[in-house]
C-alpha cells in the first residue's frame, strides 16, 4: 500500500512537472523577456534523457531570464518558477544527496514523514550554504573565482567526509544489529509452536539493538510480560522498531541531524553560478529566491525518492515477516547494507571513485 | 496465520527490487548528468612544414553565466572592460586547472594515443560578457598519422562544447591530400545524444561525456 501510494505521489509530482512546464512555456511565449526558446524538443532518450535535457534547458534560461529581470520585474516570477522546475529535474538526475538520504531512511527505522523532513531540511541548509558562500565570499570579500573554487573544493572534502563518518557510524550501530541476527539464524525451528522460545529471543536482538537504552532488566520484564495472545504477533517476525514518540524524541532528530549535515553541506555549483551571476546584474536578491526556489524543488524529487525508499523497506518487512525467523535477519541484513552503502558512498566521493558534481573550477 | 505462509518466491523479487533501486542509485551516482559551463569552441590542428601534427590550438568561449563566475573578484580600470593584461592570472589559472582534465582534447594517431603538454600562447579575451580562452596545446611528441582523430569532450559532462557554426574547425598548414572530417555529438547520424536507460542500469558511465564527444578527424593518405 505504501509503495502504492508512494507511486501515486511520484505519478502525480512528474504529471505536475509537466503541467508546470508547459505552463512555463506558455507564460515565456507571451514574455518579451523570456529568453530564447529552444529551437525543439531534443529526442528523449528515455526517461533519464528527457530529464537531462530538461533541467540543462531550465538551467541556460536562466542567465538570460535573471538578464531580462533587471528591466522588467515580472521576469523574475519567471525565474523563479524556471529555478523551481529546475531543482526538481536536477535532484532527479544523478546525485549523491538522494541516495545519502534513501540509504539512511533505510539503514533506520525511519518513517516517511522523518524521510521528508530530512530532504526539505537538507535543501534548506544546501541553498543557505549556498547563499552564505556567494555573500560571504564574492559580495563582501570580493574574492577571485580562484578562492571561491577553493572554498568550494574545502566544503566539498569536509562534506564527503562527513558522509563516510556518518556511514561508518551507521555501519557500526547496525553491524552489532546484524550479527545478532545472523547469530540467532542457524537453527530453523520446524514448527512454529516449537519456535516460541526461539522467537522470542529474537524479538530480544531486535528490540535491543534498536532500543540502547533500554537495559537488560528491562528487556526481561517487557518479554516476559508478552502474553499468549502476544505471540502471533511477535512471532511473525515483526521488526520491532522505535514507537512513534521515541521516533519524535530529542535522541530522534540528533540521528537525523547527521544526515542533513552530511547532504546538505554541499551547496550545488548551479546555484552558485547563478547566485554570482545575479549579484554581478545587481539583482543578488532574485538570485537568492531563486536558490530557495531550486532547494524546495530539489526537496520535493529527494523526498519522493525518500519516501520510496521507506515504503520499499515497508513492503520488504511485510513480505520478510512470511519467512518464520529469517525474518528479523532479513530486515537487519537490509538495514546493514543501506549503512554499509553510505560508508560506501563518502569514501567513494572522499577518494574520487565517485565523481559528483564538481566545483566550478576552471 | 496468513502472514506467516513461506513466500521465497516473493522474497527474491523483493531482492530483486531492492538491488534494482540500489543499482539505479549507485549507476547514477558517478556522472554529474547536465553541464553548468557551455564552451562554444573554434579549433586548428597545427602542422609542422614537414607535415608533422604539433598541436592544437584552441579558442575557447566561455557563456555568458561562467564568464561572471570567472571575472568574479578581478579588478579593471575601466569597468566593464578588462584587458588581456588584468586577465593574465586568470588565464594561467584556467590553463593550470584545465591539466587535471587533460584540456579535454584527445588525440588518437593511426589508433594510439598521444599526450599533450603544458599549453603555450595562452591569453583570454573578453568581449560582448563573454570571455574567449586561447591557448595552444602542444604534443609532447609531434607525430605524422595515416589517421589522426581528435576528440574534444568533458568525460562528466559538467562542460558542453559546441563548436562553432563557422569555421569550427581548421587544418593549419596540413598536406594537400589531408582530408577532414568532423563530426558533432548532436549529429543525427552519430547518434550519440540518444541515451537511455540502458547506459544508466548498466551503470558504466564512467566516460558518459563521451557519447557528447565533438569528433575531429584527418586522413592523410
Amino acid at each position: 500500500m505504501g509503495l502504492a501510494r508512494a507511486i501515486a505521489i511520484t505519478a502525480a509530482a512528474f504529471a505536475a512537472v509537466i503541467v508546470c512546464d508547459a505552463a512555463l512555456h506558455a507564460l515565456m511565449a507571451q514574455n518579451p523577456f523570456g529568453g530564447p526558446r529552444p529551437p525543439a524538443e531534443p529526442p528523449a532518450g528515455g526517461v533519464i534523457g528527457w530529464i537531462l535535457a530538461k533541467q540543462s534547458e531550465f538551467y541556460r534560461e536562466m542567465s538570460s531570464t535573471i538578464r531580462a529581470a533587471k528591466s522588467d520585474g515580472s521576469a523574475v516570477w519567471s525565474l523563479l518558477g524556471i529555478s523551481f522546475a529546475y531543482g526538481v529535474f536536477h535532484a532527479a538526475g544523478p546525485g549523491h544527496g538522494k541516495a545519502v538520504i534513501s540509504s539512511y531512511l533505510v539503514a533506520n527505522e525511519e518513517t516517511a514523514r522523518r524521510g521528508i523532513a530530512l530532504s526539505f531540511v537538507s535543501a534548506l541548509l544546501q541553498a543557505l550554504v549556498a547563499v552564505a558562500l556567494v555573500a560571504v565570499f564574492a559580495w563582501l570579500l570580493s574574492s577571485t573565482a580562484k578562492t571561491m573554487c577553493s572554498a568550494e573544493k574545502a566544503i566539498e572534502i569536509v562534506s564527503y567526509a562527513l558522509i563516510a563518518a556518518f556511514g561508518a557510524r551507521l555501519v557500526w550501530t547496525k553491524g552489532g544489529g546484524f550479527m545478532r541476527a545472523l547469530q540467532a539464524k542457524p537453527e530453523p525451528p520446524p514448527a512454529m509452536a516449537a519456535e516460541h522460545q526461539h522467537d522470542h529471543g529474537q524479538h530480544d536482538h531486535a528490540h535491543h539493538h534498536h532500543d540502547h537504552g533500554h537495559d537488560h532488566h528491562d528487556h526481561h520484564v517487557h518479554d516476559h510480560a508478552h502474553g499468549p495472545a502476544h505471540v502471533h504477533d511477535e512471532h511473525c517476525g515483526h521488526s520491532h522498531g522505535p514507537t512513534p514518540d521515541q521516533l519524535a524524541g530529542p535522541g530522534g532528530w540528533r540521528r537525523g541531524l547527521g544526515a542533513i549535515f552530511a547532504v546538505g553541506m554541499r551547496p550545488c555549483s548551479g546555484a552558485i553560478l547563478v547566485l554570482v551571476f545575479s549579484l554581478a546584474q545587481g539583482l543578488f536578491w532574485a538570485g537568492i529566491a531563486a536558490t530557495f526556489v531550486m532547494g524546495l524543488g530539489t526537496a520535493i524529487t529527494v523526498a519522493t525518492i525518500a519516501v520510496i525508499a521507506v515504503s520499499a523497506k515497508g513492503l520488504a518487512r511485510r513480505l520478510s515477516a512470511g519467512r518464520e525467523g529469517g525474518g528479523a535477519l532479513v530486515m537487519r541484513g537490509i538495514e546493514f547494507g543501506a549503512a554499509g552503502l553510505v560508508l560506501l558512498f563518502g569514501l567513494g566521493l572522499l577518494f574520487g571513485y565517485l565523481a559528483a558534481e564538481r566545483a566550478t573550477c576552471l | 496465520m496468513g502472514p506467516c505462509v513461506r513466500r521465497d518466491g516473493l522474497l527474491r523479487v523483493l531482492f530483486a527490487l531492492v538491488g534494482l533501486i540500489v543499482g539505479v542509485v549507485l549507476g547514477t551516482a558517478p556522472a554529474e548528468a547536465h553541464p553548468h559551463v557551455w564552451i562554444t569552441a573554434k579549433s586548428e590542428v597545427v602542422y609542422a612544414p614537414d607535415g608533422t601534427i604539433t598541436g592544437v590550438r584552441h579558442a575557447w568561449t566561455f557563456d555568458e553565466m561562467f564568464t561572471t563566475y570567472a571575472l568574479q573578484g578581478l579588478a579593471s580600470k575601466t569597468k566593464g572592460v578588462y584587458t588581456r593584461e588584468e586577465l593574465a592570472p586568470l588565464a594561467q589559472t584556467n590553463v593550470e586547472s584545465l591539466k587535471e582534465f587533460n584540456f579535454f582534447t584527445f588525440a588518437k594517431a593511426d589508433g594510439k594515443k598521444q599526450k599533450f603538454v603544458d599549453p603555450v600562447d595562452y591569453f583570454l579575451e573578453y568581449k560582448d560578457s563573454e570571455l574567449t580562452l586561447h591557448f595552444m596545446l602542444p604534443l609532447k611528441t609531434p607525430f605524422k598519422a595515416q589517421q589522426t582523430a581528435l576528440e574534444v569532450f568533458d568525460p562528466s559532462y559538467f562542460i558542453d562544447f559546441k563548436f562553432d557554426d563557422k569555421d569550427p574547425i581548421k587544418l593549419n598548414g596540413a598536406p594537400a591530400s589531408c582530408k577532414m572530417q568532423f563530426q558533432r555529438p548532436n549529429d543525427g547520424t552519430a547518434n550519440a545524444q540518444r541515451l537511455n536507460e540502458k547506459n544508466f542500469m548498466d551503470g558504466d558511465n564512467s566516460n558518459y561525456g563521451a557519447m557528447f564527444a565533438n569528433k575531429i578527424m584527418v586522413d592523410c593518405p
